[in-house]
Parts: structure tokens; sequence; C-alpha cells
């Protein structure tokens, strides 16, 4: 790769030492990650009910209570960016736009899911979203990640890949590979480490001899910070300020974001490895949506009718999922050997 | 006292090499440690250094010289004071004089594909002109016609750019196109093969070499779970057309890590094509279907193959289908099936067959996955017997693959039970004397194919 990233000095000026202030919405933009922050959680909600109905299979990751990190990302990104996860995705791909019908039919193993049925709750794509997936891989969707960046630097598209991970993959060696070769070739990826704090049942302190994330590109030169990750303004001001400094040519930047998930690892996760004090404790603190829907209401952006109104139309846009995703026709057995080879 | 400067060997596949230049004239007086010439061998120039104290007596093999045989006596040295003419009370071999051949198993063989009646290939139009090129430059120049042909296409891997590559494969691809599409990596397998795939995913047309497939067994979650697996997961919506290239299989002297065949194991895989060619012509043309292939393509080279030549149809765009088998041979006794290197056992074993009065048809699989079986089916249904080799291990192998399809589609015709030839079921040892017979020789093809002939 000949175009190298600015000197290193440059660079050390361009990238921010900690996050930057809150990201300050208009009040309609405020109601709109309420809207989309509220879809996630509702759709996870029922997603998770249909699981305890049998309708839903196999693994299944619910995103409840980190919504305001793929919201706020999501909105500072620009066209022509890109962006993939791994298997905790269903937030992730309903924030960029695509059906709620088609992904709820793809968790129920249905011909109208995303993938046809056959992908299932870890494997969703939409490429025309530039939405590279859905890995069910542990660490794989970072290497990856980093190639999206190399073919938009490639192709001088001047689009930028946001690789999201959680912290339990931070520890798989092949971040740090890709670690390298992103920094080396100034290749234009945003790396948001998604720390709910459990790798399934596993605290970061109990796995990790570094756990402020952020400080894990330290060795490669790539810099990095700490964002709270239930504050959908404070995610939308880090987001738009490493967007911008890839952008820029800077090559890669980390973004650490304090998360929490309220449910378990996956649907079969009792969950015996923290306290319901400390779940709790956590809805009733921090929760992203009451914040937000609270602040909407104390500032006047919206009123609680406003806050109602969104609420039902949340309701039945995920109702239609459901039914979408009950009534939809399971694959044909001929569609068994279909799409295997192009 | 005089002392003979011996052509090295500078690889462990190495068998001959050029002097590109000397450094000394005769007359000069030399120290342990200095520079006494330059050396080309088939991978790269390399200096060789004097060991010995003393005065250049004599220069036996000129600056320029090609083909020098590993071993051949290149110059003499004297101790200083003696006179020059000590040097000539040994009678100088000759520079041909023949390498240690006994420890390179199988060479013998090499020779056989050009003496065989190696049928011509029907899907080269009658009158295009050949011309000699060996395998290593076949696929340097597939890759170089599709990176013309296609903006897309880029190589990345260790060693491929500065370095002309590890086995030379790439050799001159930096200066044509340089470095944004020959891209030399950090030694990270796992990393840059899934960085090539996402940027597959993304769009472009990677060519990910591997310096051996041994090391890609780092990068085996990214080939199988995240190129072979997400067309399908995907529902259609995403293709990686990538190719995952490299030597494969045995090499010489290099022990268990470094020399194994993966032929069975990616030809395991569903979304997966598995190429393997022998000769210069199926490697080119192979090599640009498998570029332009919309699918991911592990490419398996052999690195004791590079060197061979060939024939290969001059012509602007020359291509092989990917999933045909190709007859090179034809005999009506018995059908020997092989692929890659140990075609050239098996094309030795078919003329010393022929000399003894057995006709075997020999097929070249080319591709593993998917299987031409209608090609070995219709020879089967010819001959009535079959013998199958591989250079890797039987168990599970692409050899017990091939067997259980002539089993299953050929059974009615088959006069004997099919028997499969491998590398012997241990890994590779380091000493010759075990390395060879880790390996199959033409005679244990000869033999396999009297026993399914009756007539051992």
């Amino acid at each position: 790769m000949t175009t190298r990233k600015p000197a290193t000095k440059a660079r050390q000026r361009a990238a921010r030492a900690s996050a930057p202030p809150p990201y300050k919405a208009k009040p309609k933009e405020l109601l709109e990650f309420y809207r989309e922050m509220l879809l996630i959680r509702r759709f996870e909600e029922r997603a998770g009910q249909m699981y305890g109905m049998g309708l839903i299979g196999g693994f299944c990751h619910l995103y409840i209570g980190q919504e305001a990190v793929i919201t706020g990302v999501r909105a500072a990104m620009k066209d022509g960016d890109s962006l993939i996860t791994a298997y905790r995705d269903h937030g992730h791909i309903l924030a960029v736009g695509t059906s709620p019908n088609a992904v709820m039919a793809e968790l129920t193993g249905r011909s109208g899911g995303v993938s046809k049925g056959k992908g299932g709750s870890m494997h969703m794509f939409d490429v025309k979203a530039n939405f590279y997936g859905g890995h069910g891989i542990v660490g794989a969707q970072i290497p990856l990640g980093a190639g999206i960046a190399f073919a938009h630097k490639y192709k001088g598209d001047g689009g930028v890949s946001v690789t999201f991970f959680g912290e339990g993959a931070a520890n798989q060696g092949q971040v740090y590979e890709a670690f390298n070769m992103a920094e080396l070739w100034g290749l234009p990826v945003v790396f948001i480490i998604e720390n709910n704090q459990y790798a399934m049942g596993t605290s970061a302190e109990r796995a990790s001899s570094e756990t402020h994330f952020y400080k894990r590109g330290t060795s490669f030169r790539i810099p990095g910070y700490e964002v709270d990750g239930m504050d959908v303004l404070a995610v939308r001001a880090a987001a738009e300020d490493a967007i911008g400094f890839v952008r820029d040519g800077n090559g890669p930047i980390i973004l650490e974001m304090k998360t929490y998930r309220y449910r378990g690892h996956s649907m079969s996760d009792p969950a015996k490895y923290r306290s319901r004090d400390e779940v709790q404790k956590m809805r009733a603190d921090r929760d992203p949506i009451d914040h937000l829907g609270e602040m909407l209401v104390a500032t006047g952006a919206a009123s609680e009718d406003d806050l109602k109104a969104v609420d039902r139309e949340i309701k039945d846009i995920v109702s239609d999922a459901a039914d979408f995703a009950q009534d939809s026709p399971e694959p044909d057995a001929a569609e068994l050997f279909t799409e295997v080879y192009a | 006292m005089s002392i003979d400067i011996l052509m090295p060997a500078l690889s462990p596949t190495m068998e001959e090499g050029t002097i590109a230049k000397w450094l000394v004239k005769e007359g000069d007086t030399v120290s342990s440690g200095d520079v006494l010439a330059e050396i080309e061998t088939d991978k790269a120039t390399m200096e060789l250094e004097s060991i010995n104290d003393g005065k250049v007596a004599k220069i036996l093999v000129p600056e320029g010289t090609e083909g020098v045989k590993v071993n051949a006596v290149i110059a003499r040295l004297v101790e200083e004071g003696e006179s020059a003419d000590a040097a000539e009370t040994k009678p100088a071999p000759k520079a041909e004089a023949p390498a240690k051949a006994e420890a390179k198993p199988a060479v013998k063989a090499a020779a056989v594909p050009k003496a065989a009646p190696v049928l011509q290939d029907p899907e080269i139009p009658a009158g295009t002109e050949m011309v000699e090129m060996t395998v290593r430059e076949a696929l340097r120049d597939a890759m170089a016609e599709e990176m013309r042909r296609d903006d897309k296409v880029f190589l990345m891997g260790e060693e491929v750019g500065q370095y002309q590559g590890a086995y030379k494969v790439s050799q001159g691809l930096l200066d044509e196109f340089g470095d944004k599409r020959v891209i030399d990596t950090p030694i990270t397998e796992h990393g840059f093969t899934g960085l090539g795939v996402g940027a597959a995913m993304a769009g472009l047309k990677p060519i990910v070499e591997f310096m051996t497939f041994n090391f890609a067994m780092q990068a085996i979650d990214h080939i199988i779970n995240s190129a072979a697996k997400t067309r399908y997961m995907s529902g259609g919506m995403i293709s990686v057309p990538i190719v995952f290239r490299g030597p494969n299989g045995f090499a010489s002297r290099v022990a268990a890590q470094h020399s194994q065949c993966y032929a069975s194991w990616y030809g395991h895989v569903p979304g997966l094509k598995v190429v393997a060619p022998y000769s210069a012509a199926d490697a080119k043309g192979l090599l640009k279907s498998a570029i332009r292939d919309p699918n991911p393509v592990v490419f398996l080279e052999q690195e004791l193959l590079y060197g061979r030549k060939f024939e290969v149809p001059k012509l602007d765009d020359y291509t092989v289908p990917i999933g045909k088998a190709k007859v090179v041979r034809e005999g009506k006794d018995v059908t020997l099936i092989s692929f890659s290197y140990t075609m050239l056992a098996v094309l030795d074993a078919a003329e010393a067959l022929a000399a003894e009065g057995i006709d075997a048809e020999v097929i070249d699989l080319r591709t593993i996955r998917p299987l031409d079986a209608e090609t070995l089916v219709a020879s089967v249904k010819k001959t009535n017997r079959a013998v199958v080799v591989e250079q890797g291990w039987t168990a599970y192998g692409v050899t017990s693959e091939v067997s259980s399809v002539l089993m299953e589609q050929a059974f009615d015709w088959l006069d004997a039970p099919v028997l499969r030839l491998g590398g012997a079921d241990v890994p590779m040892p380091y000493a010759a004397s075990l390395e060879k017979v880790a390996v199959v020789q033409p005679e244990d093809v000869v033999k396999a194919a009297k026993t399914v002939c009756y007539k051992a």
C-alpha cells in the first residue's frame, strides 16, 4: 500500500486523548434516537418471547441494554461507510434500516428472512446497506472489517469501515494481526469495542490482563479512548470524532464503549455469574432509553404523548414483524442446494 | 594441497544453478568469509562465501554458466605460497557431474513426462504454437494477465513483492503493478487471510499467497468459516471471489510440519473449489479460471513442480475449466488416477507397465472439488480397473473419495477392487532414507497396477 498516514506527531495532535463532550442533538434527532433504540429494545424483547415459544431456534444473542452504541454510531456514519459485527447482530442490522420483517423472519428460519432462512440469528447481512454481517466465530469479523477498509482504500471511495466486537473478542490473537496491518497500511477503520463487561459468563476482570480495552492498540500506535456506551449522545459525538479522524487519512482508531447487556449471553444462559441486583441497578440508573426519554420530556423536546405515540408505532412494527416471521413460508427443500456456489 | 570449491545446494530443492558472477579472479588471495561468487538458484541470487584461506588457482566454470549441478567443482583454491600448478594434479570433474540424485526421491521420474505420449489437449486449437515454460513462469504469467485484465485483482502475501516471492512465483509483478496491487504482508496468516476475505466481500478479487499451505493452517478458519460459507449463510447475497494459492504437499527434506498435502482437507468443504494442477499449461489455465471464479478457490501448487518445464499453448487468453479431469495418456488395461506431484510417479509407472505389456490410461484430476466423476467413470468402464494415487495420506483422502465414487457409480464395471496409494501414514520424516519410503514411488504404482490386473 503506497499511501501512508500522516506522520506520527501530526496524528497524535489529531487524535483525542479522551471522549469529546456529548453530541448536541436537535429535538428531532433526539426523538429519532429514542425511536431507533426503542425499536431494537422491543424487537429484541419480542424475539426473546418467540424463542421461548419455540419459534426461534439455536443460538439467539439479544442486544437489550446496548442499544445506544449502534444507534449513536450509525447516526454518525455516512452513506458508503461499511459496518460489520459479530453474532449479537440484530440491533446492528435494524440500525442500518433493514426491514424488521426480514430480520425477524430470519430468526424464525423462513424464506422471507434476510438470508432466506439459511443464516439465522448470527448470520444476517444487508450488502445494499453495506452491512457485512453477522459473524459467528468470535473475533473473525475484525480482520474481515480491516479487509473491508482495505477495499475502501483500494477503490478510493472515501468510505470508512466500522468494525464492532466485544471485549471478549478483544483477547483473540487475530485482533492484533488486524490492528498491526490496519495501522501499517493506514486503513480507514474504526474499531468499536462494545465492552458489556461479560464474555459469556466471564467478567472482563477474570479474562483480561488489561481491562482498559481502548489501550489495546497502544503497541500498534493506534489511538483510542473510552466512551459512555449507555449515553447515545456521548456515543454519537465520539463516533463522529473517530470516523472523521479515520476519514481524514489518519489510519485506525479504537473506541471502547462501556455498556451492559441485561439479558444472558444467549437465550440459554441463566446468568448466574452476576447478581440480579447488579442488573437491576444498571437498568434503574443507566438505561439508555429511559434516560433519553426523561431528557426529551425535561427539555420540552417531546411530550409524554409524543413518546407514547412512538411506543405505539414501534409496537405495531414489531407485531407486524412477528406476524410476518410466522407467516412467511419455510424454505422449500429445493433450496437446500442453492447458493453454495455463485 | 588444493581445495575444491563445489557448487553449493542453497535450498532444499536446488539441483542446479547459475554462476551469475565471479567476484574473484585467478591469482586472488581470499580469506574465510570472502564472497567468491554470486549463485542464482531457482529461488534467489545468493553469495557463495569461501570457508578457507588461500589463493584462487583455477576458476573451472566461467560466470554466466547455467545449469551447473550441485556438488560440481567450480573452482580450486591452493594454499598461500603453493603453486597454482598444484591445482592441476587432480583431474577437474566436468561441471555437469551428476548431483546426489539418490537423495531426491522420484527425481528420476521427472524426465518421464516429456518421453511419455502425453495427449494433446482437445481444448487447444490445432496448430497452436506451443512454448516451453516452467510451472513457476506459467503461474506468474497467469496472475499478470489477470491483473492486466481486471484492476480489482491484487496479490498479497509474505514476500510476494520486494523479495519477488519466496519461491519466485511472483517475480516481476511488483515492478509491473506497484505496491498498491502487490502487497507484502507481515507474517500473520490468520490476519491477512481474514483481511483478504473481507476485501473480497467488499468487491475486490484478492489472490492470497501462502508461502506454503502448511502455514494456512493458521488461517483455515477464515478459509472455511468466512470464505466458503458466507454465500450460503447470506442466502446468496455476498460472494467471496478469492484465490488462496501456494505450494502444497510433499517437499524435499523439510520434515513433518513443512511437508503435507491439504487436498482432502479443503476438498471436504462445500463452498470451496479446490484445484491442484500438474503441468504448466494447466497451472496457467486453471489459475486464470480461479481468479475469474466468483467463488473462493483453493489453488494447490507444488514446490517440486515449480521448476519443471512443459509445453504451454501460446494463446492470448488460455483458460482451463475448473472441474474437468484430463486423460493424459490413453490405455485400455487399467486406469491410473492422480494429480499434482504424484503424476510424476504415475506417468513413469505407465511407461514401465507398457514395457511389460500393460496398457495404462492415466488421468490427471486437476480439480479436486468439484470432482469430475464422469471422466473417471468413463475410463473405468473401459479398463475395468483402477489405481488411485495421491501424495497425501490415503486415510479419508482424495483417493478414498475417488474409490468411493467408482464403487458407487462403476461397481458393475470393476473387475478388481480399486487400490489406493499415498504417502505413508506417518508424519513426514526428515532422514532421506525414511523420506524416500514415505513417498509413492513409480514401482509402487507398477505393483498396484499389476495387482488389479491380477498379474502381480
